[in-house]
């Protein structure tokens, strides 16, 4: 009961925050309601009992990938926004494409919700015991182990485009070897010369 | 129409709010306390260092100046709250709301005794590590939001740095959570009943323990508020009410940081050895004494090292920490299966 | 599950109430006088020349790219280390070979010296 309530609560917080996302002229108010959209859901995700799941998602959506996107708005230029309202004909045909499937899916997953008549607090992630973090755990790494090593391989690929991408050897740049300043020796940074009188030293 | 509301206003029931009531009690109890202690523990900063500097610290409000914490609120609370100029206003306020929420919020799962905890979920660890990741809003919020270049500069920076450690954070508390074989922080400090983690894991704790004075932005790493270069940092623009809660919001961290250390490492409420004189002690007490000590460290360390500087921060975080404790997961894990221990 | 974060949702309120109130306080009570000086942003001695959101070092977002991944890693280790009893060494062997692709990706990084700061 109370638990109609959150739902009711979170959906529409994140209903709202995503509207916020879209409809925000600055790109930093949509990342920020973006956050919102990411924690309620979260929220979502704990009501149907998936702990791990909703964890996982403040962790990582919430921890790490919308503070990267909050650090790509501070690193470009966003003094500069050229935009003139006007878009290319392709683009427009692939945003409503892409835009109407995805409304459609929607509508027939509430159909398909209406049709089984089933209450909201019947979803519900495992009915056992075991948490659900274990039950993951168990099939992730036994039974899943390609698709599993398959990730691997997709965030080796993740690492490497970015360095690819971003990374820029620096000209001039000074860099700090610690080795080499702890192995530096008496011996061959220092040399004790007795000066004669009214000469010096060359 | 209304049918449909009627079992909602049946929650309203004496026996719900009653219920209620003694949660947010327990909250409060929670909560109240560890305003005080944030408040304190500015006091007991002042007066420990003053001490290592041969100085007296605070002395003039109230007897050896406990009085101070009080008459430094009150007046920040007196002060204007200036917003500048051209700063995105609801962001500006937000920021500061940012650093103090998390900060307060993570508290739930703190096991202070046995069974003596506001929500005891399976997942306690992993509820930490979200609630610390949370706080790198604030200042980057705060940064972008005041529209001034050392703010900016300070963020990014700060940013940067907090979520370099949180990765080493990370891998140093799941060779706990191996070594426990759970995640509920209350089966994590029972688990220690034999010996404390920060024996068999001692590298980890010290990763651990450098990690969380980075991760608060506390001195050796306080680089974020480098005075000498980058003013106050991320809060330069910041006064009265918003500038306290990011202090309150600092100090409130730093108990947190310690309270998790206590528990992942140092056995929580236990006392150190089950014998005569320690047990007879009531376990909040030793947890109690055991957040202190932590927290002496961060002191100790704020009047003892000089300021890293911003590559050897970067070089220790991603070139030392993370390949040195993911080393030592695997050599964990691999030593609990060569010794039987799974 | 619920009856466990119930609280949690008492403290966020309990939390952002306290954090609100601080925040009023010194609308409430203190006095205001703005003026042109006060509110312009703080620079070392002039006016402030420029807007201060600027383009900013990239190497900051390899800096976040580089933690999503290890974030994601230390997210995938989590089951592990709780289903460690029950998937025996075939589950250690296989995130030992996860470990072990993605320690090829922090050695090239390490090599190409996108860990180096100057």
């Amino acid at each position: 009961m109370i638990a109609d309530i959150l739902f009711f609560m979170f959906a529409s917080i994140l209903l709202a925050g995503s509207l916020g996302v879209v409809l925000s002229k600055n790109p930093m108010y949509s990342v920020l309601f973006l956050v919102l959209s990411f924690f309620n859901a979260a929220g979502l995700f704990l009501l149907i009992g998936a702990e791990f799941l909703g964890l996982l998602l403040m962790m990582v959506y919430v921890g790490a990938i919308a503070v990267m996107f909050l650090f790509v708005l501070m690193t470009v230029d966003m003094t500069q926004q050229d935009d003139d309202g006007k878009r290319s004909p392709l683009f427009v045909t692939l945003v409503l494409v892409t835009g109407g499937v995805l409304l459609f899916e929607i509508i027939i997953s509430i159909l398909a919700g209406v049709a089984s008549n089933t209450r909201l607090s019947e979803f519900v992630a495992t009915q056992s015991d075991v948490q659900n973090i274990v039950q993951l755990g168990q099939v992730l790494f036994t039974n899943y182990v390609y698709p599993f090593i398959a990730v691997s391989m997709i965030l080796l690929v993740g690492m490497v485009g970015a360095i690819v991408l971003t990374h820029r050897k620096r000209e001039g740049a000074l860099k700090q070897d610690i080795s080499e300043q702890i192995g530096r020796t008496r011996e061959e940074s220092i040399e004790i010369v007795t000066p004669s009188l009214g000469k010096g030293i060359s | 129409m209304m049918e449909i509301f009627e079992p909602y206003f049946a929650l309203v029931n004496q026996e719900n709010l009653w219920e209620l009531l003694i949660m947010v009690l327990q909250v409060v109890g929670v909560i109240s306390p560890l305003l005080v202690c944030v408040a304190y523990l500015t006091w007991a900063e002042r007066k420990v260092i003053a001490s290592m500097q041969l100085r007296k610290g605070p002395t003039h409000v109230g007897w050896a100046g406990l009085g101070q914490p009080i008459a430094d609120a009150v007046k920040l609370l007196f002060k204007e709250n200036a917003i500048p100029a051209n700063a995105s206003k609801v962001v500006y306020m937000i920021a500061p709301m940012m650093v103090m929420i998390p900060a307060v919020i993570a508290w739930a799962v703190i096991p202070f005794d046995e069974g003596l905890v506001v929500a005891d979920v399976n997942l306690g660890v992993m509820y930490l590590l979200a609630t610390s990741a949370l706080g790198v809003y604030g200042v980057l919020m705060a940064g972008w939001s005041s529209n001034s270049k050392y703010p900016f500069l300070g963020a990014v920076r700060t940013g940067a740095q907090m979520v370099s450690y949180e990765v080493s954070m990370g891998l140093t508390v799941l060779s706990v959570i191996l070594m426990a074989g759970s995640m509920n922080l209350t089966e994590i400090v029972k688990a220690q009943e034999t010996v404390w983690f920060m024996i068999p894991a001692f590298p980890m704790f010290i990763v651990f323990i450098i990690s969380i004075l980075a991760e608060t932005n506390r001195a050796p790493f306080d680089l974020p508020e480098a005075e000498a270069e980058l003013v106050a940092g991320y809060f330069t623009e910041y006064s009265s009410s918003s500038f306290a809660l990011f202090f309150l919001g600092e100090y409130a961290n730093m108990i947190l940081m310690s309270a998790i250390t206590v528990v992942l490492f140092m056995g929580g409420w236990l006392p150190p050895m089950d014998i005569a004189p320690f047990n007879w002690i009531p376990g909040f007490i030793w947890f109690f004494i055991k957040v202190a000590f932590i927290l002496f460290i961060f002191l100790w360390s704020r009047a003892t090292f000089p300021r890293f500087r911003y590559d050897q921060l970067m070089r220790l975080g991603w070139k030392v920490f993370l390949p040195f404790t993911l080393f030592w997961l695997v050599l964990t894990a691999g030593a609990m299966h060569v010794f039987d221990l799974v | 599950m619920l009856e466990e974060y119930f609280p949690v949702l008492i403290f966020l309120i309990i939390g952002t109430g306290i954090s609100l109130l601080f925040t009023a306080i010194p609308f409430i009570v203190a006095e205001r006088k703005p003026d042109s000086e006060k509110l312009s942003p703080y620079e070392c001695g002039f006016e402030a020349f420029d807007t201060a959101r600027k383009r900013f070092d990239v190497r900051f977002y390899l800096v976040a790219i580089l933690f999503i991944i290890f974030d994601l890693e230390v997210a995938f280790l989590f089951p592990w280390a709780m289903a460690f009893g029950d998937i025996g060494l075939f589950g250690f062997w296989s995130m030992m070979v996860f470990l072990l692709v993605l320690t090829v990706g922090f050695i090239y990084e390490w090599k190409k010296g996108a860990l180096e700061w100057e």
